[in-house]
């Protein structure tokens, strides 16, 4: 499993590991100097070396006070130049351009786990995020809890998911892999363990897993949903709600009629209070239905 | 919760189980139990205060000199002092943190929720409880003595906000022994501190912790300011103040300016918290992302408050240890000023990750690299004051020359992290954790230490150990270095902040480096402590009552060591940039003063450790929601102003007789002092006589 973008796996976690490399390479040159001149100085100028060009007064060189200046001015400039290009070029809401139609996710955050849902196929699945290789994958993000922050390093930066709210990543691998996702913005007893496998397939292997979540799932209905948003890490949902039959870690579901996302966004936008009970990832919250 | 109904218009929702020690009575885990162990440590330290203070009676000169006073010196003491011991329970907490994360691979010994109180308040305390008090005390010791004043402008004020930052510290050290701390992080995102998040007492220490520290720091930035614009001495222009003076006076504007933000963010927090507001709420329209704008409106600016005068202290010491004229002093004011403006103009990039569209990244990145340029400029300038110098390796020479080639490092990652390209990927990593730490340790705890040093014999009137002092500053440079560096490349490698455990074991030879290092630090601050000790054990070999151990070159030398109360008995008249040093080529001192003046100093007060008491109770009340208590403290701290308000004498007079007096001492103790070459002057030879026109020494 490939957990950083030291070892990309995707065009733009490619040009991000590029972007840093040359970043760095840019910046050494005003870094540098300083390694070398400050134990130069202190060695050459030591107060036992007794030097005759000893100066007290020395306190001004226009040459010197230009290069200074001059060339932090230069690199940062150029630096901005490249900053601005590529911050254009790896904009996370910028669709990826491929042959291929992209594949849509929506993501939702809950204390601690995703939960992906595949509008289209009807399926969802915690744990896991698969898709085809090389096809781009357009993700609509927002959580149903506190916010997080969305990563699969390997494949392309972070991004926020936030109550109410959707954010959007769009991401493409570049051939098959498993790679690690997470969510980097801590929320709570579980964060450490809020990670799952993205996995990147063949069009053939992805469909069968489509079939294969399709057959196993249960149906992600009202009840089940609200026990699914209970504070808990996906494992221990997995057992609280006595899901089988997926791989390790992985919970398996089929979508109802309803629009879950649509309904999970819409209902910190009802202009009504939401009770502590009623919100998931609060200490006190009982799912509805449960009759607790 | 509480279940004691009949009561709780008494106790609010304070039980058994908002106690540590019960906690762990009732479960002896290792996680609880250091939890106890660190409440008994607060109990027992502040057992063992009064105890010794009792026994060595000196509750009196504790009350009359310190804690009444309100000396910009004495008063900067205490800022010190509180910073140190805030110092100590953040690196304890650091060090605890490095153990679990060795520990970390899949498991360790702090329970998740113990491990998140900890990076909460190590973060609070380090920020508002060490770098802040000393950042606030180094300027309140220095800077008036700079300017050749003899106080503050408002010295009262400056005790109150002394008061209300020992409120928050308090507070923080209280959530230690009762109930516990927020598990937010210093940052204290809603709606993870929201009511539905977290109900109880955490986020609401934090609240008030960081709400009174926050308003006595504004009030500290009024005062520093108004200061600096009136109380210069006669001839002290803009471009002759030394460059530390320069750093305070941009640092005060940016406290003025920055503080307001965080009061308001974190009142906006309590208002979500107490009165059902919805600010910051998932529901009825409240939006967090307005908080992280508001918060960091304030915590980018904070770090330029912060580090500012680090740069001030380190210019301090290269031009003196260099025995030369600072190079660059315009360069270096505009670099001052240009950062203290372009600190304003950063905050987006604590979270470019939000959404937003790359055209604002983009500005807010250029902008953020933008200040990488006057950075430079003031590393490069440094640079060249050695250029030509002769340079004695002194303690905080060891600190600076650390500084220049640590800091540069945090630069280097500062460019990194503003590409909002980069970001997307490091964000939330213990890259980030590194990098900033890379910054506030070597940039401004080092500037803070070598400050320390620096003008330890102008607070005290003798030198502190150079052989301990050395040890501990290498200890710190290795110590940052073996534990951040390798933070940089697990953070690259993946692994996000703030976790308490991991599962990837290419991550734990970084782990076991970190806490080597953190074993370092513990050692460095030992060493610190063994410096104290042994420099107050040898204080009579070490007396520098002349006043000028290391050849300053700034008005602060050109007087006793310790200063009197008014500092100076006749008010300087300045006629070039390092006023000392020209006054000593040109054989101008020490001043002949021909006739003595009555002095107007203020008089003592107890209104600041009033307004401490009734404002940490105050805090206490509504973080337990006692109501009747917070009532009566609040009419307490109230009352305490008003009461103080009506007092008319609020002067006292020095009469010149015991100026003079006090004036002969000290020039007796000039003319017998013979002056030493720099060679001799971390020697017992020190008298702090550095050039000794009455002595007639060798210069």
């Amino acid at each position: 499993m490939i957990e950083s973008f030291l070892d990309p796996a995707g065009p733009i976690a490619e040009e991000q590991l590029w972007h840093l490399i040359k970043v760095t390479a840019l910046t050494m040159v005003a870094v540098l100097p300083v390694f070398v001149l400050v134990p130069f100085l202190l060695w050459r100028y030591r107060y036992q070396a007794k030097r005759p060009d000893y100066d007290p007064e020395w306190e001004r060189s226009p040459g010197l006070e230009i290069l200074i200046w001059g060339v932090p001015f230069a690199i940062i400039g150029v630096l901005s130049f490249m900053l601005w290009r590529s911050t254009v070029a790896l904009d996370p809401y910028k669709p990826i351009s491929g042959t291929e139609k992209p594949i849509k996710v929506q993501v939702i955050g809950l204390d601690w786990k995703w939960l992906f849902i595949y509008p289209d196929l009807k399926i969802a699945s915690v744990g896991e995020l698969a898709f085809p290789a090389d096809q781009p994958v357009e993700l609509t993000l927002t959580t149903d809890t506190v916010m997080q922050s969305f990563m699969i390093s390997a494949l392309a930066g972070q991004i926020y998911a936030m109550p109410g709210m959707t954010t959007k990543l769009n991401l493409l691998a570049k051939g098959t892999g498993t790679f690690q996702g997470e969510n980097t913005q801590y929320n709570g007893t579980g964060f450490h363990a809020q990670k799952f496998r993205a996995l990147s397939m063949e069009g053939a292997t992805f469909h069968a897993w489509v079939a294969s979540v399709s057959a196993k799932g249960r149906l992600l209905d009202e009840p089940t949903y609200g026990k699914l948003a209970e504070r808990a890490t996906a494992k221990q949902s997995k057992a609280a709600l006595g899901l089988s039959g997926a791989p390790d870690g992985a919970l398996y579901f089929t979508l109802p009629e309803a629009d879950i996302f649509q309904t999970v966004l819409a209902r910190y936008r009802s202009g009504q209070p939401m009770m502590a009970h009623e919100q998931p990832g609060s200490p006190t919250y009982r799912p509805s239905g449960t009759g607790q | 919760m509480n279940e004691m109904s009949s009561w709780s218009w008494l106790t609010g929702r304070l039980g058994w189980d908002s106690f540590p020690m019960v906690l762990a009575y009732q479960n002896p885990a290792l996680s609880e139990l250091i939890g106890a162990g660190a409440a008994s440590l607060v109990v027992f330290g502040g057992l063992g205060a009064i105890i010794l203070l009792t026994w060595f009676r000196l509750w009196g000169p504790l009350w009359r000199d310190w804690l009444t006073s309100v000396d910009h010196k004495r008063i900067g003491i205490m800022y010190i002092v509180l910073a140190f011991v805030m110092l100590l329970r953040g690196v304890i907490e650091g060090a605890l943190m490095r153990t679990q994360q060795a520990a970390g691979l899949e498991g360790g010994f702090l329970t998740p929720d113990h491990f998140a109180e900890l990076f909460s308040t190590h973060g609070t305390i380090m920020i508002f409880f060490v770098a802040m008090p000393f950042v606030a005390g180094l300027i309140n010791y220095v800077m008036p003595l700079q300017i050749g004043a003899r106080d503050v402008s408002f010295p009262v004020l400056n005790q109150i906000s002394l008061g209300l930052t020992a409120t928050g510290a308090a507070l923080v050290m209280i959530s230690l022994v009762v109930g516990q701390f927020s598990f937010g992080g210093w940052t204290a995102y809603p709606p993870f501190t929201g009511i539905d998040f977290q109900p109880g007492p955490g986020p609401d220490y934090w609240i008030w912790a960081v709400t009174f520290a926050g308003f006595g720091s504004t009030l500290t930035g009024i005062n520093f300011a108004v200061t600096i614009y009136k109380e210069r001495a006669p001839g002290m222009r803009y471009f002759r103040m030394p460059l530390f003076t320069w750093t305070a006076f941009c640092t005060a504007i940016i406290m003025v300016f920055a503080m307001p933000p965080l009061t308001v963010a974190s009142l906006m927090l309590a208002l979500d918290r107490y009165l059902d507001f919805h600010f910051f709420t998932n529901d009825l329209g409240g939006n967090m992302m307005n908080y992280a704008n508001i918060f960091w409106l304030f915590g980018h600016p904070e770090v330029y408050l912060l580090v500012l005068p680090a740069y001030g202290v380190f210019s301090e010491v290269f031009a003196t240890f260099s025995g030369k004229k600072l190079f660059g002093y315009t360069s270096l004011v505009v670099a001052t000023m240009a950062i203290s403006v372009l600190s304003f103009t950063v905050w987006l990039h604590h979270f470019f990750t939000m959404g937003q569209g790359a055209n604002v990244n983009i500005a807010f990145g250029i902008a953020t690299m933008f200040i990488a340029v006057p950075t430079g400029v003031k590393v490069y300038d440094w640079m060249a004051t050695m250029y030509r110098g002769r340079i004695r390796m002194t303690t905080p020479m060891v600190y600076a020359v650390g500084f220049l080639i640590l800091f540069v490092i945090g630069g280097l990652t500062g460019v990194i992290l503003a590409n909002p390209t980069i970001d997307y990927q490091v964000h939330n990593t213990l890259f980030l954790v590194a990098h900033f730490h890379n910054v506030l340790v070597p940039g401004v705890l080092f500037g803070m230490l070598a400050g320390y040093h620096y003008w330890f014999p102008k607070m005290f009137g003798f030198r502190l150990d150079e052989k301990w002092g050395t040890r501990a500053a290498l200890l710190w440079i290795f110590g940052f270095s073996f534990t951040f560096f390798p933070l940089y490349v697990v953070g690259l490698m993946g692994m996000p902040r703030r976790t308490v455990s991991f599962d990837n074991p290419a991550f734990e030879p970084y782990m076991l480096v970190a806490l080597f290092g953190a074993f370092l630090i513990l050692s460095a601050i030992a060493s610190l402590a063994m410096q104290l000790f042994v420099s107050i054990k040898n204080r009579q070999a070490t007396q520098v009552f002349a006043g000028d151990p290391w050849d300053g070159r700034t008005l602060e030398w050109s007087i006793s060591s310790p200063p009197p109360e008014y500092n100076f008995a006749l008010v300087p008249e300045v006629d070039s940039r390092d006023a000392f040093t020209a006054a000593k080529a040109e054989e101008q001192w020490p001043p002949d003063i021909a006739e003595f003046e009555d002095i107007e100093m203020p008089s003592n007060t107890p209104i600041g450790i009033m307004i401490m008491v009734a404002t940490t109770g105050l805090g206490f009340a509504l973080v337990f929601h006692i109501w009747w208590l917070a009532l009566a403290f609040l009419i307490l701290a109230v009352g305490s102003v008003l009461i103080r308000s009506f007092q008319l004498d609020t002067i006292r007079i020095i009469p010149a007789e015991d100026v003079e007096r006090e004036y002969q001492i000290w020039l007796e103790a000039v003319r017998t002092a013979h002056s030493v070459t720099r060679d001799r002057e971390t020697s017992s030879d020190n008298k702090g006589a550095a050039k000794n026109a009455l002595a007639g020494g060798p210069a």
